[in-house]
């Protein structure tokens, strides 16, 4: 999986190393704008009252 | 990762780049869990420091906001005569009138929680309060309010979502806690903790855990989650009131030089 995607990448070394960073950098934003505010609303937040 | 081959060799031989494009099932569900994983240790990251961290800054800064609306219409009212920076104020004003859920009445500040830490009181305690980016910390409803005779009990998370309370376990004896209304500053002192399970609501009492008893003293109830990271048990702060100033008076002498820079 993570081996083709290497494979597909073009150029040297560096510059798939470059391009990785940059998709892994633009995965991370969208996770953390619009994925894991979702995911939280979902999963049961921590409850921190006292009740019957 | 590719698996051994006992053909490896003659297929890297004879074709190399068709044996590195060999796919196989285990190596992609291997993949899969390992990203699976890598995801969700991010997703704890992201909850428990990244927007922790996020919506305690937006907490503070509603609050400070708040506070300093409050000091400003005070002085519209009142203009900048102050009232005298000490004496006797006699029994504390009580705003005992309905709030709607949600509606931020009171601003908390404790100085053992650090700077910043100020943070709206609403009423109720549900998640549309305690998650809010706005307030963070909610009143029990049918609870006393600031200053009145019996529990002002107030809820706030330990850990996420802004952790109102976060540093609850490092209060020590008569260490401040500040509630500030539309009418003035309410000082209570800390006294104890305790730990108890999530049905105890015995603590939100006027007299904690004698329903029966009439009140004759003005206390404060903090519950938050306990242990840190958990919500197995509650942890429970109580204090008292000590005094009470009116608005027109200005901010407790402690954390004057604070308020004084909150919404600026």
């Amino acid at each position: 999986m993570y081996g083709a995607l290497w494979r597909i990448l073009p150029g040297p070394v560096w510059v798939r190393v470059i391009i990785l960073i940059a998709i892994a950098a633009g995965v991370v934003y969208a996770l953390f704008t619009w994925v894991f505010p979702w995911v939280d609303g979902i999963i049961t937040p921590r409850d921190v009252t006292v009740e019957q | 990762m590719p698996e051994p081959d006992p053909d490896a060799t003659t297929l890297a031989h004879q074709s190399a780049p068709a044996a590195r494009r060999r796919v196989s099932v285990v190596g992609v569900l291997g993949e899969l869990l390992l990203t699976a994983g890598a995801l969700i240790l991010l997703f704890l990251g992201w909850q428990l420091w990244w927007n922790d961290a996020i919506m305690a800054a937006q907490q503070s800064d509603a609050a400070s906001g708040l506070s300093a609306q409050w000091a400003e219409e005070d002085r519209a009212t009142h203009g900048d005569a102050a009232a005298p920076a000490t004496g006797d104020y006699g029994d504390p004003l009580v705003d005992t009138s309905d709030h709607a859920n949600g509606e931020a009445f009171a601003i908390m500040y404790v100085p053992r929680f650090g700077e910043g830490s100020q943070r709206g009181i609403a009423e109720g305690t549900g998640f549309d309060v305690l998650n809010s980016y706005d307030t963070g910390v909610g009143h029990y409803p049918g609870t006393q309010m600031p200053g009145e005779i019996g529990n002002f009990a107030i809820a706030s998370h330990r850990s996420a979502y802004g952790g109102g309370m976060h540093e609850i376990e490092q209060l020590q004896l008569d260490d401040a806690i500040y509630i500030q209304t539309r009418d003035g500053w309410y000082t209570y002192r800390f006294r104890d903790l305790e730990y108890v399970t999530p049905d105890a609501v015995g603590v939100l009492a006027p007299v904690p855990h004698h329903p029966d008893l009439t009140p004759t003293d003005r206390i404060i109830t903090l519950t938050s989650c306990n242990p840190l990271y958990s919500t197995a048990e509650r942890i429970i702060a109580y204090g008292v009131l000590e005094s009470w100033q009116p608005a027109s008076a200005g901010p407790p002498a402690e954390i004057a030089a604070q308020v004084a820079t909150w919404g600026a």
